[in-house]
């Protein structure tokens, strides 16, 4: 089970009053009528299953259901941050390599 | 004035009104029950969503409720007749819970003060309200919830929205011995029938 921290209600609450909604930062090709078809299939259907450093979305969804963005260790299960909507992760997996975490 | 078109949606007394949990009989727990559950039908309920930031919001609340708008998280306010109260539901929503039959004034009330980006719906009806005092309200509370009611973690004037059983529910501790259970009308049998169970072993009563 997840502890996870809700940046907007500001406390740790268990995994039960979450649910995951896949990858985060995923942009809308801003002029979808020029798209090729793979470009609009990637965006469309196409994720990353990435072995370690993972953003994600999830949303508080029987507490404030709000979404927000998690930065998460497919190896480990570790969640190393948790940010709102709009803001960039601190934590990459390349930061992760050049800091010398692992 | 906001430019919407609003109704009156309570229907009266003329109208037979029936609470999500009208068909259950009550239980009687002997002398000294462990919990007693009451039900508090009927009330009126509003949803409140604006911009917890602006000070006109903020003071519009404030005016047509008589209680500030909390803006700290899973904070619970109530009027002084604790009859009223206002809490938060996430940043930019807020539940609001009057005595029944006053929900269109209060929603006019607000309408007279608020501008800008602002919505306020009457979603009376949608849910009920059960009551938990006793000995053991505390012990049946964290049987049935994953979210840590211990006094330290929940104050007098704490309301958190969490999971309650396999359904989802308001928790709320208006004062230091009684707990507040909102939960949806569909699930109000369910969360009753749990909350039968979970207490029985304290003894509860119910009516």
């Amino acid at each position: 089970m997840f502890y996870i921290y809700c940046p907007y209600c500001g406390e740790h609450r268990e995994e039960s009053e979450f649910r995951p909604k896949g990858q985060a930062h995923i942009m809308r090709p801003k002029d979808p009528e020029s798209c090729s078809d793979e470009e609009w299939a990637d965006y469309l259907f196409f994720r990353d299953n990435p072995k370690g450093v993972h953003h994600e979305m999830w949303v508080h969804a029987t507490g404030c259901r709000k979404f927000f963005n998690m930065t998460r260790d497919t190896v480990s299960y570790e969640i190393l941050e948790v940010y709102k909507m709009g803001e960039q992760p601190k934590i990459t997996a390349a930061s992760r390599v050049v800091g010398g975490e692992k | 004035m906001s430019n919407v078109a609003v109704f009156d949606q309570n229907a009266g007394m003329g109208v037979l009104a029936e609470s999500p949990l009208a068909h259950v009989s009550g239980v009687k727990g002997g002398h000294t029950p462990g919990v007693v559950i009451r039900e508090k039908a009927f009330l009126g309920y509003l949803t409140l969503r604006g911009n917890s930031e602006d000070v006109s919001f903020q003071d519009g609340v404030k005016q047509a409720l008589g209680m500030p708008l909390p803006t700290e998280p899973m904070r619970l306010h109530q009027n002084q007749h604790k009859a009223s109260s206002i809490q938060w539901l996430s940043p930019d929503e807020w539940l609001i819970v009057v005595q029944g039959g006053t929900e269109y004034e209060t929603e006019m009330a607000l309408r007279a003060e608020l501008t800008g980006h602002f919505a306020v719906v009457n979603i009376s009806g949608g849910q009920t309200l059960l009551t938990l005092s006793g000995s053991a309200a505390l012990e049946v509370l964290h049987k049935s919830t994953v979210y840590d009611v211990h006094p330290r973690n929940f104050p007098v004037g704490k309301a958190v929205a969490t999971t309650f059983a396999k359904a989802t529910a308001i928790i709320r501790r208006p004062t230091e011995d009684t707990w507040e259970l909102i939960v949806r009308r569909s699930f109000a049998d369910y969360c009753y029938r749990w909350l039968i169970d979970a207490s029985q072993e304290f003894g509860v009563d119910y009516e």
